[in-house]
């Protein structure tokens, strides 16, 4: 029955880690960016909302209200104002600007709030639980996997069938004639970033009411993040999903063999994917 | 009246650069004899962070690999030379090269793995090698598990009687493998392979359609700088005397760092990351006490370097004079001849 329970732990694990790639996703199918201070944007979001909670004297989820747009904003001002002219042929601008972003965001983080790790206080939630059969399920890790299915469910939707979706599809595809129909392309990939930045605001403030969070923790939620896209196959939003529960299940199982092995199965698996399956589990383009 | 070109390999003011370039390389060489103990180290640590940018440079600038986890070769480098001189009993100098040995051995299979991931991700995946080398060497319990351990002061003394003797050797020590990475790589670029290298960079397309073995010229690169880089590390722990997975890894100590000397020094170029590590120590020095402040004007520059002038203050500098120190390219050059 622990077994039982350690691979439904990481199910429910899986969900806050498709919330840290979904964003990554998005904005890599939309305009091939790969944002190295993804984690950091994270560990931002719950700072944020860190500071709401404490100003407003609100409940984290009611504080979302305000920190999903606020990232939103963040996201559209910072892909217009900076990431935009790191787009090109060549790889090595955006990777190495938004490696200076890391460092930058991580640092003032620092310089703000302290090396002190904080948490986001939800009162009851943090620990009420329902029981089923002899397993114990964490309304929170309940709650944080059903937010991700409609976020992904959200996310899909608005691809497939809105007119915002066929806009990013278009500039996906091709943005010269994409600019030829009309759209500005600098403004999709604002609100590309945008919505990544919402989603991510959603995971951070989740992460935090589930963890403690300090401000050196973002680049391992990038490689949360990564390895879940990776694992689930590029381009395939539920395919993240399956990517994010297969790392969370190899981590408390890892965990639940030897509490040091927790971190490093995750790896270990995503390792074992890239060797059997390249492309991932499910992919629908090519890396 | 006809203007005539001629190509030349030779660079302008190449009696200049070359005679600076001698002058340095002695005055460098004889470094234990006229700086302090302070200075003397701090002048090791600026070679060791050359090696690292020289070697980042290679596989960034040239090769098309941004890697942001060559502290995993960094830390394996150290964790080699602890492996080796406490367990084993080898003499730390010799544990050098073993490293590098060991490093190349390792990079193999990891190679395998990661070449699979192209551009950013294969960035990302340099990561994941680099935390899942440090999660490893946490749990060795015979290397002091997750909180390290430290090399007996018998082995230390086995260096040198004297602990001038000790820290002159340790500097050059820093200085040879520097000036053999920077050797290496200009070599390396003028031979035939690198000559593949720089054209893969510039159009991978069109390389392979001359022939070259675009996974092969890459693979030999990342193998040889991750064997240099193993090497790097283990001198920098032989300096330390102490290790952690903490800091063996730490990507902000050998990624990081690395990284902005590069950008700011200029990529692509071989001056670029010796002027580079000498402004990032410079600026290390005096504004030290800014403490993250430093980091973050650190970003800053770098990211205004990377978008208003991508090859860096030695490509400002090296347009200007027209200097190089290193000289890789053809010139073409203008006669005007009467007839």
């Amino acid at each position: 029955m622990d077994w039982v329970n350690a691979i439904i732990q990481g199910t429910l694990l899986g969900g806050l880690y498709a919330l840290f790639a979904a964003g990554l996703s998005l904005i890599f199918g939309v305009m091939r960016l790969v944002n190295i201070a993804h984690g950091d944007l994270i560990i931002f979001s719950a700072y944020v909302c860190l500071t709401v909670t404490s100003s407003l004297g609100i409940h984290p989820l009611l504080a979302l209200a305000l920190v999903v747009p606020i990232m939103g904003i963040i996201g559209y001002a910072l892909q217009r104002g900076l990431l935009n002219k790191t787009l090109g042929a060549d790889l090595l601008p955006p990777l190495l600007v938004t490696f200076g972003l890391s460092v930058i965001i991580q640092n003032s983080l620092l310089q703000i709030y302290t090396a002190d790790p904080q948490k986001l206080s939800a009162g009851a939630l943090e620990i009420a639980s329902v029981k089923i059969g002899t397993l114990a399920l964490g309304i929170l890790p309940l709650l944080t996997f059903f937010v991700a299915v409609v976020i992904i469910g959200a996310l899909q939707f608005m691809f497939y069938k809105t007119a915002l979706g066929r806009a990013l599809r278009a500039v996906s595809d091709n943005q010269e004639i994409a600019q030829l129909m009309g759209l500005d392309k600098r403004h999709i990939f604002g609100i590309a970033m945008g919505l990544a930045l919402a989603v991510t605001a959603v995971a951070g403030v989740l992460l935090g009411i589930r963890t403690s969070f300090d401000p050196s923790v973002g680049g391992g939620r990038l490689i949360f993040g990564f390895e879940a896209v990776i694992i689930g196959g590029l381009g395939n939003i539920w395919g993240t999903l399956a990517g994010g529960v297969i790392l969370g299940v190899a981590q408390t199982v890892g965990a639940k063999i030897d509490p040091g092995w927790q971190i490093l199965a995750g790896h270990i698996a995503f390792l074992f994917v890239l060797a059997v399956r390249p492309n991932g589990l499910f992919p629908r383009m090519s890396a | 009246m006809t203007d005539q070109h001629t190509v030349k390999f030779t660079p302008k003011n190449y009696v200049v650069t070359a005679i600076v370039l001698a002058i340095a390389t002695a005055a460098l060489a004889a470094a234990p004899y006229w700086l302090g103990r302070a200075d003397l180290r701090l002048a090791g640590e600026i070679m060791l962070y050359i090696s690292l940018a020289t070697l980042w440079n290679l596989l960034a600038g040239y090769a098309g690999l941004v890697s942001v986890g060559q502290q995993a070769y960094v830390g394996l480098g150290g964790y080699m030379l602890f492996a080796c001189t406490i367990l084993f009993g080898v003499p730390p100098v010799l544990a050098i090269p073993i490293a590098g040995v060991i490093g190349a051995l390792l990079a193999i299979p990891v190679a395998f793995l990661i070449f699979r991931l192209r551009g950013a991700y294969f960035a990302i995946g340099t990561w994941v090698i680099a935390e899942v080398f440090r999660l490893g060497f946490a749990q060795l319990s015979a290397l002091g598990g997750g909180s390290g351990t430290s090399i007996p002061a018998k082995i230390v003394k086995s260096m040198a009687a004297s602990r001038a003797a000790r820290e002159s050797l340790s500097y050059w020590l820093a200085f040879g493998l520097a000036a053999l990475i920077i050797l290496f790589v200009y070599l390396f670029l003028r031979s035939r392979k690198g000559l593949a290298l720089t054209a893969i960079r510039d159009n991978e397309l069109a390389a392979s359609s001359l022939g070259i073995d675009i996974w092969k010229t890459k693979f030999f690169t990342y193998v040889v700088t991750a064997a240099l880089t193993s090497m790097v590390g283990a001198l920098i722990f032989l300096q330390k005397l102490r290790i952690s997975p903490d800091a063996a890894f730490s990507v902000n100590d050998w990624t990081a760092f690395v990284i902005f000397i590069v950008v700011i020094g200029g990529i692509g170029t071989i001056e670029g990351p010796i002027i580079g590590a000498i402004i990032f120590f410079t600026l290390r020095e005096t504004l030290a006490d800014l403490g993250t402040g430093y980091l973050i004007t650190l970003g800053l520059v770098a990211i205004i370097i990377m978008l208003k002038a991508p090859n860096g203050i030695w490509g400002l500098v090296r347009d200007r004079f027209d200097l190089s120190f290193f000289p890789l390219l053809y010139r073409v050059e203008k006669q005007k001849q009467d007839n």
